[in-house]
């Protein structure tokens, strides 16, 4: 409990059901999220990197609070050591924490682009705003534009916009770059490199791993709504040996240019989990110890992973 | 036999400036093209264009030497980046998978559908699923030519690779002309026997 002090955000145990109706008035409980952990320090950029469907996303709402209704969070969430309240979540949001949501939805279709990216803050930041968009080699005109009227990179482009606009000192970013060209994939998570040397932080949600180890500290592997490994980057660079979960294997050697070879099978279903570990059922080192018991995460090598043969 | 955009010009609107001006693309059967634009060029519009679902102002998109036909299932598909919008949210996905004919199950089987997500609504299933069907729903209409705008990107590395695994064994053995439009170099040069940069 005493790191706290130096850790910006500070996620434990965290879990996120939602409770849903089925037949009938009967109401069951879908856990999305389990027993997630990660930490984020100054300065830092963690890459979170997993299957489609982990609850990347939902991880992010989390944080930031905008869950819908019928969600349950439980678990500790700090930030700079102070428990992360719905009360605060509003006080923070936009102002100290803000979000590159994943989807161009988020913006508002009848309003001009620059006003959306000007936000709330007074001064209008139009000198900043055009200094960003230069940076992201969007057109002129773009201010001017509705959402409908953008392309899906420069969509994508915008909605980083809005979040580099404030002067967060978190920002966690959903899925910021697909649809962007390399170099402006490259500027964009230039900029969050900026911005992380300074002292804040950056929490880099995507499927793009190429990109994220040329910019990210740490790696954070999801499977199924929980962790499964938290490694350095480099050992992401070294290759599979010098990883230590499974599926993190299973992910690297999935990557175009390192074999292009998936692993058979399907990630489970919230609400039809295995009992064990959650990779058990597609994993070629699964015992039966693996199939009892959910293993715990523990420390390996300056990482964490939550396997029992994880080396 | 070849799909070919000749001297195409495209604008959404007469008052705005062209998306595309003059572009000329041809695939042969059986080639597999990949293509490298910078983000807003406009290569969600040419593989609209391709596959018909929208027409050029001016020039041509021609299937064999002839426009695409009117009528029947198109001989060039198009899939989508984003599936959950490429599929009715109030079909079972047992209809969406017939709409192109029958249901094949050989195709069923390679792809890992389960016989269980046939029954279940759209949003039951997760996005790289769901991007299994629609590129089944592809394969299953008989189509000559497959139009792949940025199929994976939203996907995980692992369901990538299984869906581009599936679709170019199902392309090889039917001698399918594919056109794949993509960020990632590594990727294109897995998938495609040729590539260009529309940047440059």
């Amino acid at each position: 409990m005493e790191q706290k002090k130096d850790t910006l955000l500070e996620i434990h145990n965290l879990s996120v059901s939602f409770s849903m109706y089925g037949h009938g008035f009967e109401r069951t409980n879908l856990k999305v999220i389990s027993d997630l952990h990660l930490t984020v320090h100054p300065g830092e950029i963690v890459a979170i990197a997993g299957s489609s469907g982990s609850g990347k996303s939902l991880l992010a709402s989390a944080i930031l609070g905008i869950l819908p209704d019928n969600a349950v969070v439980e678990g500790h969430l700090h930030y700079k050591g102070q428990e992360l309240t719905p009360d605060l979540q509003k006080k923070l949001c936009g102002k100290e924490i803000a979000l590159v949501p994943q989807s161009v939805a988020y913006l508002d279709p009848l309003m001009k682009v620059g006003a959306q990216v000007d936000g709330h803050c007074r001064p209008k930041p139009v000198q900043k705003r055009r200094k960003l968009f230069e940076r992201l080699q969007l057109p002129d005109n773009t201010p001017r534009l509705y959402p409908f009227q953008l392309s899906g990179g420069m969509a994508r482009r915008v909605l980083v916009s809005t979040a580099l606009i404030t002067d967060a000192e978190l920002i966690i970013a959903d899925e910021p770059t697909p649809g962007m060209s390399l170099y402006q994939a490259l500027e964009a998570l230039k900029m969050f490199r900026e911005m992380a040397d300074e002292g804040k932080a950056v929490v880099l949600i995507t499927h793009d791993i190429d990109l994220a180890v040329e910019f990210a500290d740490r790696v954070a592997v999801f499977y199924a709504g929980t962790t499964v490994e938290t490694a350095p980057v480099s050992d992401f660079k070294a290759g599979v040996d010098a990883l230590r979960h499974p599926y993190s294997k299973a992910l690297w050697r999935a990557l175009p240019q390192n074999g292009f070879e998936p692993v058979p099978g399907f990630q489970p279903y919230a609400g039809n989990l295995p009992r064990g570990c959650l990779f058990a059922p597609r994993c070629p080192y699964r015992t039966a110890e693996c199939e009892r018991q959910v293993p715990p995460v523990r420390e390996l090598r300056g990482g964490e992973v939550r396997c029992y043969h994880g080396t | 036999m070849a799909l070919e955009a000749k001297n195409v010009y495209f604008r959404y609107d007469r008052k705005q400036p062209w998306v595309l001006e003059d572009c000329n693309i041809k695939v042969e059967k059986g080639e597999r093209l990949a293509i490298f634009a910078p983000s807003g060029y406009g290569k969600s519009t040419l593989a609209m264009l391709l596959s018909g679902y929208i027409k050029p102002v001016r020039g041509d998109v021609l299937l064999d030497g002839k426009p695409l036909p009117k009528k029947g299932v198109c001989p060039v598909q198009l899939i989508y980046q984003h599936p959950e919008k490429a599929i009715n949210p109030r079909w079972r996905l047992r209809r969406v998978l017939e709409e192109s004919g029958r249901i094949d199950e050989n195709v069923i089987r390679a792809f890992g559908i389960e016989t269980a997500w046939l029954d279940r609504y759209p949003r039951e299933l997760s996005g790289g699923e769901l991007q299994r069907f629609c590129v089944a729903r592809a394969l299953m209409s008989g189509a000559d030519y497959l139009i792949c705008d940025e199929i994976s990107t939203m996907l995980d590395v692992i369901t990538q690779a299984q869906i581009w695994k599936v679709l170019l064994e199902e392309a090889d053995k039917r001698n399918m002309g594919i056109i794949a439009v993509t960020h990632n170099r590594h990727l294109a040069d897995r998938i495609a026997t040729r590539t260009i940069d529309l940047s440059l």
